[in-house]
């Protein structure tokens, strides 16, 4: 029975629906995006679209509409870390384009 | 102060090429300014050339026409020393014209 | 005589042979500026057999022959002719204080253009003549003028204008500051940026006369030479601080402020490659 209790408290709760993303995932989110996009700053390499998916993240969340918040704080992210890596390997790849 | 048409015209043989340079803004109505207002229609509807009275040349022009309009054409009957007005005309009412000797 | 100078000759040259020695490993990456320049024109010269050395400074007009005819056609009444005519009346006023824009620069301001940018060993930096002319305005009490509006566009078209025809003459003192900031125009030309991943060099070194979008490209030799230019695009004058800045978003990075430490030192790097070729400005593009 106790097994049977486990196991299906278990069940239950990997059957778990998906809870509404909450602000402070939004926050989580947005804080590490932002992070990121500073370090690019730092690097002088940002790019427009971080910026505009940074701008749709706020606007989303100022709505309560927090999945389409993260999902923008997300790809800013993803974009800001493309852009570090890009500033980051280009410090030694433009040597390859220079005209000698 | 200074005019905003710039004309030279150069009598080759029978024909009078006429250059022509406009200042003017030629608003089209259509553009929002940083604020996202509309920046309103201000553009010129008629151009006219004349030549001894007659109209040589003549214009209707509406949004889409850009900014500070250049306009080259050629025209008959015309000599060296002759005078050609150029004058417009745009949605606000306001004018300028100019004239000048054909080279 | 001869006894007196003699230990110093030994001295001297034990000294020189050691020197010889000493300096026989060569230094690894020692800036060569002049072997950069020579080889940025090689480069078009040898990609463009067909057009001469001086017409590079048209820039897509060099690259296309259908485009070179509508621009002459133009030229007979260039479209810049306004903001030409107004950067002359703004050069000759007079500031509040009295003294004028010519007592700023050598010989007036008129026929300097092409000595800009250099590099100001006092102060360790490039001096554009946007910085300049600004400079100028603010030591003499009046306010900065925007780099990327109509103004500052049309006091440098004039001021381009007493310039043409005349060679670009930029100089990098022996200053290692000097070398420091034409080596990092040099990298920011050629470093990829913005989500588009080009850099400089992706359009103007690798496509010039082809097409991007609409626009003939401009090979990067001599394209600093034409400017300010009117751009039928922006229907108005634009300076060069304009025209980095919209290069930038145009790859989607986010530009740096006008006149930013990079972009100074991009115009110096340019501008000296360039060097020799006539200023052509204020030009007209599409």
């Amino acid at each position: 029975m106790t097994r049977m209790a486990l196991a299906a408290i278990g069940l239950i709760a990997l059957a778990a629906p998906a809870r509404a993303a909450s602000e402070a995932d939004f926050k989580a989110a947005y804080a590490a995006a932002e992070a990121a996009e500073k370090e690019a700053g730092s690097l002088r390499n940002q790019w427009i679209t971080t910026e505009a998916a940074l701008s749709a993240a706020k606007k989303a969340a100022a709505k309560g509409d927090f999945d389409a918040a993260i999902a923008s704080a997300k790809e800013a992210e993803a974009l800001a870390k493309a852009s570090i890596f890009q500033a980051t390997s280009e410090k030694d790849r433009w040597k390859d384009a220079e005209i000698h | 102060m200074a005019s905003t048409i710039r004309v030279r015209a150069i009598a080759n043989g029978d024909v009078t090429e006429v250059q022509a340079l406009i200042q003017h803004p030629m608003d089209s109505g259509f553009v929002k300014d940083a604020q996202g207002q509309v920046i309103p229609a201000h553009f010129i509807q008629q151009l006219t050339f004349e030549h001894n009275g007659k109209r040589v040349f003549a214009a209707d022009w509406g949004p889409a026409v850009a900014k500070d309009p250049y306009v080259k054409f050629g025209f008959k009957g015309a000599s060296k020393g002759d005078e050609l007005k150029v004058s417009w005309i745009d949605n606000k009412g306001a004018s300028d014209s100019i004239t000048a000797k054909i080279q | 005589m001869r006894s007196v100078l003699a230990p110093i000759l030994a001295l001297i040259s034990a000294a020189l042979a050691a020197g010889v020695i000493a300096q026989a490993a060569p230094a690894a990456d020692t800036p060569d500026p002049a072997a950069d320049a020579k080889a940025f024109r090689d480069y078009f010269v040898t990609k463009f057999p067909k057009v001469k050395l001086d017409d590079f400074v048209n820039g897509p007009y060099s690259m296309n022959e259908d485009m070179r005819k509508q621009w002459l056609e133009k030229e007979e009444f260039p479209p810049y002719d306004f903001a030409l005519d107004a950067g002359k009346e703004m050069f000759a006023k007079p500031f509040k204080n009295g003294k004028t824009y010519a007592d700023c620069f050598e010989n007036g301001g008129i026929g300097i253009r092409q000595n800009f940018p250099y590099f100001d060993v006092k102060q360790g930096e490039v001096v554009t003549l946007e910085l300049a002319l600004n400079r100028c305005r603010t030591e003499n009490g009046e306010a900065p003028l925007s780099y990327v509006k109509d103004d500052m566009a049309s006091l440098t078209a004039y001021m381009a204008f007493t310039s043409r025809g005349k060679p670009f003459d930029i100089k990098i003192p022996d200053d290692p500051r000097a070398l420091a900031a034409y080596e990092n125009g040099k990298r920011y030309f050629y470093t990829r940026r913005g989500q588009l991943n080009f850099s400089c060099a992706s359009c103007h070194v690798q496509s010039p006369g082809q097409r991007l979008r609409a626009e003939i490209l401009a090979p990067a030799l001599g394209i600093l030479n034409a400017m300010p230019i009117y751009r039928s695009e922006w229907a108005g004058m634009g300076s060069i601080s304009r025209r980095f800045i919209t290069c930038n978003s145009q790859t989607r990075a986010v530009p740096e402020e006008a006149q930013s430490e990079d972009y100074r030192d991009l115009e110096y790097f340019l501008s000296y490659v360039s060097n020799g070729l006539p200023i052509s400005g204020p030009g007209a593009r599409p």
